[in-house]
């Protein structure tokens, strides 16, 4: 793939650009989806693609495509040359610079981010694992109606990166997940269905355990039986690690400096500032060897690295792209996401990891006292508003009360700022966990202090 | 013979063949070859210009309750039958011969007379700077504006081993603009889209004003108080308000949730669920609309389907599978977001039809209540029916009247309480555009309803 970029980097400059960057990627992945003790769809399949910025002075342009041919890769450079041309100009447009050399084999320091077991297990395999995370479910709880779908995929992939301007690297990452989602109904069958959701994630199938999640479906699923609204009211919330997971990332986006400078993150001009609890400590780091996202270098080629953003609840820095860099007089952080061949690269959080408290889950209940467990969370991309952080989301859970877990509660909101809302927050729980929706983010529970909770 | 597409039948046959090699009940060749481009303005700057292509296939092969699925790039033959190969790997039974492709030529309701690959691409950057001065124009207090312009030709060719030959040519283009307006330590959003299954003639008219709207929004919201919080009676608006019963009803009317059991329409075919008041289609013919095609994604041309009939379940949602399954008809719902993915049942265009109320009158009718004129996006899980919206434009209703604006208000329910508590439905009518995601693929919808009333939902607000 690597001679593919760097002939596609040749090919743009030919064409007229006065630098230019090319990613390549190569994508072999598989799914399984496992329905009523059988396969319903097996799926494998190859993908690989080239995408290239070409720069005309300071004008940008990109294109994208799947022809990799001497004459493909000879339309796609000329073709990023010709958008460029109608781009206007931004004097702080340009090439990313080396900022350290690469290994192009996958760079020291880097974490191991390839699984033999991705390769060495078979479709009969990894069809038994979906079927297996579906079989947990069923057999967790009796009250457990039906598995909706109980899913694996895996992808093993190569990305490169090379330009006019000395980037030239490679790396490659496999990862999989599993997950199951489960219906449950109560004993009389008169209360409605309930569903809840499992997943486990690795590098390879044999870091997945089929029974956890499938019982973690099903435990989630079974404890929403019979639930009702809350009342209106302020109180304190424990979210769990999934939902605090969802608002953390919400944290990250406003963190990135593109966001920042063109106005639209709640977080502008904070650096320095006292914003949070100051138990709470968070940073970006692309080189966790657990994490998800961790590469050696990020979309643009330049190496990943750890990132303080809250240290003792004060703003310690925001996250750069090489463009965002420039613009502000820095140099990036190593943080240009780019999510495959098709998207240009842009200012993204790597994985965002909230440190452990001393809490244990039971601590945080009783500290909460009277108040409520969020387990879910649905419509953050249509309740959140990212310019200002407020927000109003649907959730469930369950009612806290006297210290202790009670009753379940479903069909009501939460809402909050998430300026507001990080200032609340009390105490971090001591059990983090890897959360992939929405960006890569590992937190344990986190008790807030109040939040609004409407339900009848 | 040749379908107009983008694979030769021989080579169609040929691929069907491979996968057939070891058994199954179905195979199927999906080709798709796409071209398109995307750029936005922000910061009165033109950037992000983007030009976009790929092709590829994927092959299926189904046999019993099982698919077995491969998908390649390009529409080299040999790749495609390497496809085929892969398909079949899992498969061991003895061959079946495909029947002999008989080619279709499907009709398409949805001319376009302005290619947009034919438009300079500067003649596009233009319109964004058109938007940006527009929208920028409607107050000082408009801080930011951006917009976008995206284009895309879809081309698509099926061949299945029932015989079935046919191919279809699509085009959209779609422009959206967000507004950020500030004052002092108050900011708010406001947005508008425009966009249809059309050539740029669909820019003819007027562009700029959907830069002017969402910079109008972004304004009425700066005076904003909280939003309330608790049960009350809720008036939908017009347009995008639409997504309330694409999410509530729409999803759950998809047959296969449906047959899992995961929906809170399974088993209620023929139940009353609403008054008599609602009726409501999924229409993929709807000419040039937003979520029309001529064919779905499996070949099977696009229909207009009534879902609900003077408020009785009258119809599922469904792609050929599921309607095997059913021993119903496919409704032409058998969508995908491309070659690499498998054909689920989704919407087209889901529509509540017009009724015979004035929306004055709804309104006037509500002592204490909120209106919800455009909606954010929402969230359903068609297993419980729980369903959150969030409102990007809110009014509080005092007396009969719109009052203050509200901000940051999330509507929640259940579908089927919601549903049956729809009490008046608008005779104003008006379809928008939406993204639909479901089981990780994206595609182009539409929504529309005129103004709707609900009886009383849960609006989540910070004012208790």
């Amino acid at each position: 793939m690597i001679q593919t970029a760097r002939h596609a980097v040749e090919q743009a400059l030919a064409a007229g650009a006065s630098d230019a960057e090319a990613y390549a990627s190569e994508d072999r992945g598989r799914e399984v989806r496992a329905h009523g003790g059988e396969v319903e769809s097996l799926t494998a399949a190859t993908k690989k693609g080239l995408g290239i910025r070409a720069w005309m002075g300071a004008r940008a342009g990109y294109a994208y495509g799947t022809d990799i041919s001497d004459a493909g890769v000879r339309a796609l450079g000329a073709r990023a040359v010709e958008m460029a041309r109608v781009a206007d100009e931004d004097e702080f447009a340009g090439p990313p610079v080396p900022v350290r050399l690469m290994d192009p084999r996958g760079s020291k320091g880097a974490p191991e981010l390839s699984d033999a077991s991705v390769a060495a297990w078979s479709a009969a395999q990894i069809a038994e694992l979906a079927l297996a995370t579906e079989r947990a479910a069923l057999a967790a709880d009796d009250r457990v109606a039906g598995v909706e779908q109980a899913v694996y995929a895996d992808s093993a992939e190569t990305v490169t990166v090379a330009s006019s301007t000395g980037i030239d690297g490679e790396f490659e990452r496999s990862s999989c997940h599993a997950y199951a989602q489960v219906l449950a109904e109560g004993a009389e069958g008169g209360d409605g269905r309930e569903t809840g959701f499992g997943f486990g994630l690795g590098r390879g199938p044999e870091a997945l355990d089929p029974e956890a999640i499938g019982r973690e479906g099903a435990m989630r699923a079974t404890a929403m039986v019979g639930a009702g609204k809350p009342v209106s009211r302020t109180c304190p919330v424990v979210l769990d690690p999934t939902v605090a997971a969802s608002f953390v990332a919400i944290v990250g986006r406003g963190l990135g400096a593109g966001a920042i400078q063109r106005g639209r993150s709640p977080f502008a001009g904070r650096i320095g500032d006292s914003i949070a609890g100051e138990i709470l400590i968070v940073h970006d780091d692309g080189l966790d060897p657990n994490g998800p996202a961790s590469a050696p270098f990020d979309g643009e080629g330049v190496a990943c690295r750890r990132t303080p953003l809250l240290e003792g609840g004060v703003l310690r820095s925001y996250l750069y792209d090489t463009y965002t860099g420039r613009r502000d007089g820095t140099v990036s952080t190593g943080n240009a996401g780019r999510s495959g061949y098709r998207s240009q690269p842009s200012v993204a959080f790597s994985n965002l990891i909230v440190a452990s408290g001393r809490f244990s889950f039971e601590e945080l209940l009783r500290k909460a006292d009277d108040g409520v467990l969020v387990t879910d969370v649905a419509g953050l991309h249509s309740g959140v508003n990212p310019v200002s952080g407020a927000f109003s989301v649907g959730a469930t859970g369950r009612a806290i009360r006297g210290g202790a877990l009670a009753e379940p509660l479903r069909e009501f909101t939460i809402a909050s700022d998430v300026v507001s809302m990080l200032g609340a927050v009390l105490a971090c729980g001591d059990a983090p966990r890897w959360v992939p929706f929405g960006g890569s983010v590992s937190t344990p529970p986190l008790l807030v202090g109040e939040m609004t909770i409407a339900g009848s | 013979m040749n379908s107009g597409g983008l694979i030769e039948a021989e080579v169609a046959e040929r691929v069907l063949t491979r996968a057939l090699t070891h058994g199954g009940d179905f195979a199927e060749v999906f080709a798709e070859r796409t071209q398109g481009m995307t750029m936005a303005i922000d910061e009165s700057r033109v950037e992000s210009v983007q030009a976009g292509s790929g092709e590829g296939a994927g092959v299926r092969v189904v046999s019993g309750g099982t698919t077995y699925f491969a998908h390649v790039d390009g529409l080299d033959p040999v790749e495609l039958e390497r496809a085929a190969s892969e398909a079949a790997a899992a498969l061991r039974s003895g061959r079946i011969a495909p029947r002999g492709l008989e080619a279709v030529v499907a009709t398409t309701p949805h001319p376009i007379e302005r290619p947009p690959d034919d438009v300079p691409v500067r003649d596009k950057a233009s319109l964004l700077h058109q938007l940006d001065e527009r929208g920028r124009a409607v107050g000082a207090e408009i801080a930011q504006f951006t917009a976008s312009y995206a284009e895309v030709r879809r081309e698509v060719t099926v061949a299945n081993s029932d015989g079935l030959f046919t191919s279809d040519d699509r085009t959209r283009v779609r422009i959206g603009a967000q507004a950020v307006a500030r004052r002092g330590s108050s900011v708010e959003t406001g947005a508008e889209t425009l966009g249809g299954h059309r050539g740029f003639e669909l820019l003819g008219e007027d562009p700029g004003e959907i830069a002017a709207s969402a910079a109008r929004k972004a304004l009425v919201l700066l005076d904003a108080g909280p939003a309330p919080a608790g049960s009350m009676p809720v008036v939908v608006g017009g347009g995008f308000g639409g997504v309330l019963f694409h999410e509530m009803t729409g999803h759950g009317l998809e047959a296969d949730h449906v047959q899992k059991g995961a929906s809170v329409y399974a088993g209620r075919l023929g139940d009353r669920l609403a008054q008599s008041l609602l009726t409501a289609y999924d229409d993929g013919r709807m000419p040039n609309e937003w979520g029309s095609d001529a064919i779905d994604d499996e070949g099977t041309p696009t229909q207009k389907t009534m879902l609900i009939e003077e408020g009785r379940l009258v119809s599922f949602l469904y792609d050929r599978l599921t309607a095997r399954r059913d021993g119903a008809e496919p409704t032409g719902n058998g969508r995908r977001e491309s070659f690499r993915h498998l054909p689920v049942p989704r919407m087209t265009n889901t529509y509540i039809a017009p009724g015979d109320v004035d929306p004055e009158a709804m309104i006037a009718d509500v002592d204490r209540g909120f209106y919800a004129a455009s909606f954010g996006g929402g969230q359903v899980d068609p297993a419980t029916g729980d369903f959150v919206f969030g409102v990007s434009e809110g009014y509080l209703i005092e007396g009969g009247k719109v009052s203050r604006p509200c901000r940051g208000a999330t509507l929640i329910g259940n579908c089927v309480e919601a549903l049956a508590a729809i009490d008046a439905v608008g005779d104003d009518f008006e379809m928008k555009t939406g993204v639909c995601g479901k089981a990780g693929q994206k595609v182009p919808v539409g929504t529309g309803q005129g103004h709707v009333r609900i009886r009383a939902m849960t609006v989540g607000g910070t004012e208790v």
